[in-house]
Parts: structure tokens; C-alpha cells; sequence
């Protein structure tokens, strides 16, 4: 029990009982947001910081965050890096291959708006928006680790006030 | 050797064709060619003994001036450590270039990227597809009168 009250407020255990109360929204979102299986989408540049992310110093492991091979498995979508046209296709097909729900990270400038492409790269795409809806965007040129891990935080934070079961559209 | 000792050598190999060793200019000394003569060139060169250009250590497409485009063969001797730059000049209205792939293996891609991004149309070359861009792009990027178009395959270029 000790251990669910470390990981989330939102599952109270009962004091002495094998026991546990809650919604069924927060016990799922308590599970999502917590093994946000992804699929890095490393393209120039940013991906190497993304790398460094997921290596041993800054782990990503921790907070359930595990790479996948698939689009099929993957819960979010991680776009480091730019985006050109010729990539851009494939990106909109993996996208669509993804199972709702389904969430997308963008890392850095280029990924958030063409970055230092923006006035003559004729062959960027002036921002991933532009072809997939994007939940959280990580400024910087790269951004540093920390800021991506906060961006990952910040989307946890978003998965947190979602709510599945009750989804009426 | 030196470019104007390769100069000379080529010079009593082909009668015309060859133009004299240019020096002055901040970059790399180079000789023009004719254009027919290019492929007959390269292969004096790499064959030739007191030559040995055995490696072609790049080829680029150069957007040369209002007229005319330039394909620049920057050439390497590894057996007698000497080097050379050639430059073939050709109209924009007719941009043909014989290939060289089949004496330094390397220009095949070399060739496809020159075409891909300048239109140079490289002749006899067994593969010329574009290199870098999607296949259905329109038009080559690099030249100094390409307009970036609004759209491509519904999606906005332009910032
Ligand atoms: S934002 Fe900067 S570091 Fe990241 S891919 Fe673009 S140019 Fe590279």
C-alpha cells in the first residue's frame, strides 16, 4: 500500500484492508499515465538529446516510459527534430496507425515551428501541427533533457484530468 | 604534378576542348572542359600514368550564372598525391552532361543528387532518379530562380 500512496493521491487505501477505493476514471488514468509506452520519432538533431533522455542519466524507465517498435503499441508519440516534407507523409501514416487514445509530444523548434528552416527550408514542414494534433510542445534547440522530462510531466499532467470512462464524444 | 603541368598533359592528349588552368579566383585552380569532352577526360586521367586520378572525392552542381549551370568533378590522386578541379559549363536551356559513373563508381550518386537538386540531366547514366526529394516533387531546388511552391500534397510550405 505504502507504495500507491507514494505514486498517486488519487488511490486511498482503506487502513488495515487488502482494499482499495476509487474510480474506475483515476484507476485508469492512475495506469496511463503511468506506462506511457512510446515511440520516439527521432529526426535530426533533437533526437540525440532524446537519446540522452532515455539513457541511464536521466532514465525515462522511471516513470514507465518504454520504447516500442510499433505504431500498434504505442500510447504518445515523441517528434524530435525537423520534419520535412518527405518525412512528414510518414509521420501522418503512423499517426494514423496509432490506437486511441493516443497523444503527441513536440521537441524543439523545428518539430514546433520549422525552427532555423523556417524561412528557406523549402523542404520543411513549418511545424508537426501542421499534420497531427500535438498535446504538449518542448521549446528549445535543442531543449535540454530536464526540459523534455518536463514536457513528459506536463502531458502526465493532461492524461491525469482526462476522463475515459465518462468520454461522450 | 601541378595544374598547369596536368593542363599541358591534356592539352597534347586532346587537341581542343581544354580550357587553360584558372588560378586567380579564391578557390581551388581548375581547368574547363567541353562538355562532349568530359567522359574522354576522366578516363585519360584516371588511366594515364603520370596521373592516377584514381578517386573522385566529389561532384557538385553549381548554379554558375544567369545562363548556365556547371558540373564541378573534384579529383584525387591517392597513388601520387596530387589534385585537380574540372568544370563542365552548360546552358540552362540544355543541361546535358555526360556521366561518369563508369570511371569512378561514386558519381552515380553524386550524379543523382547534382540532378535532383540542380536538373542537371546526366547522359548514359544507368539510374537517374532523384536522390533526395520525394519522388513526386516538381522543379530543382537549388537553382536560383526556383520558387517554392504553396503547397505540397496539401500540406502549406510557406511559414
Ligand atoms: S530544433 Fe535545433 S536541435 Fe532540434 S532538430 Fe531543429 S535544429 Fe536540430
Amino acid at each position: 500500500m505504502g507504495i500507491l500512496n507514494k505514486l498517486d493521491a488519487h488511490i486511498e487505501p482503506f487502513e488495515s484492508g487488502n482494499i482499495l477505493i476509487t474510480s474506475a476514471d483515476k484507476l485508469l488514468n492512475w495506469s496511463r499515465l503511468n506506462s506511457m509506452w512510446q515511440m520516439f520519432f527521432g529526426l535530426a538533431c533533437c533526437a540525440i538529446e532524446m537519446m540522452a533522455t532515455s539513457a541511464s542519466h536521466y532514465d525515462l524507465d522511471r516513470f514507465g516510459i518504454i520504447p516500442r517498435p510499433s505504431p500498434r503499441h504505442i500510447d504518445i508519440i515523441l517528434i524530435s527534430g525537423t520534419v520535412t516534407l518527405k518525412m512528414a507523409t510518414r509521420i501522418k501514416r503512423l499517426w494514423e496507425q496509432m490506437p486511441e487514445p493516443k497523444y503527441c509530444i513536440s521537441m524543439g523548434s523545428c518539430a514546433n515551428c520549422g525552427g532555423p528552416y523556417w524561412e528557406h527550408g523549402y523542404h520543411v514542414l513549418k511545424g508537426v501541427d501542421r499534420i497531427i494534433p500535438v498535446d504538449v510542445y518542448v521549446p528549445g534547440c535543442p531543449p535540454r533533457p530536464e526540459a523534455l522530462l518536463e514536457g513528459l510531466i506536463k502531458l502526465q499532467e493532461k492524461i491525469r484530468t482526462q476522463s475515459l470512462a465518462k468520454k461522450v464524444n | 604534378m601541378d595544374i598547369k603541368e596536368i593542363q599541358e598533359l591534356l592539352k597534347s592528349a586532346f587537341d581542343e576542348g581544354i580550357g587553360e588552368p584558372v588560378t586567380d579566383k579564391p578557390v581551388d585552380p581548375y581547368i574547363t572542359v567541353e562538355t562532349g569532352k568530359i567522359h574522354a577526360v576522366c578516363l585519360f586521367l584516371r588511366d594515364e600514368e603520370r596521373l592516377q586520378f584514381d578517386y573522385l572525392s566529389c561532384l557538385s552542381g553549381v548554379d554558375y550564372d544567369k545562363d548556365n549551370l556547371a558540373s564541378v568533378y573534384h579529383l584525387y590522386s591517392f597513388a601520387l598525391n596530387h589534385k585537380i578541379v574540372l568544370k563542365v559549363i552548360v546552358p540552362k536551356s540544355n543541361p546535358i552532361v555526360p556521366s561518369v559513373y563508369d570511371i569512378w563508381a561514386a558519381a552515380e550518386w553524386h550524379e543523382r543528387e547534382s540532378y535532383d537538386l540542380m536538373g542537371i540531366v546526366y547522359e548514359n547514366h544507368p539510374d537517374l532518379r532523384r536522390i533526395l526529394l520525394p519522388e513526386d516533387w516538381e522543379g530543382h531546388p537549388l537553382r536560383k530562380d526556383f520558387k517554392v511552391p504553396e503547397f505540397y500534397n496539401g500540406m502549406k510550405i510557406p511559414y
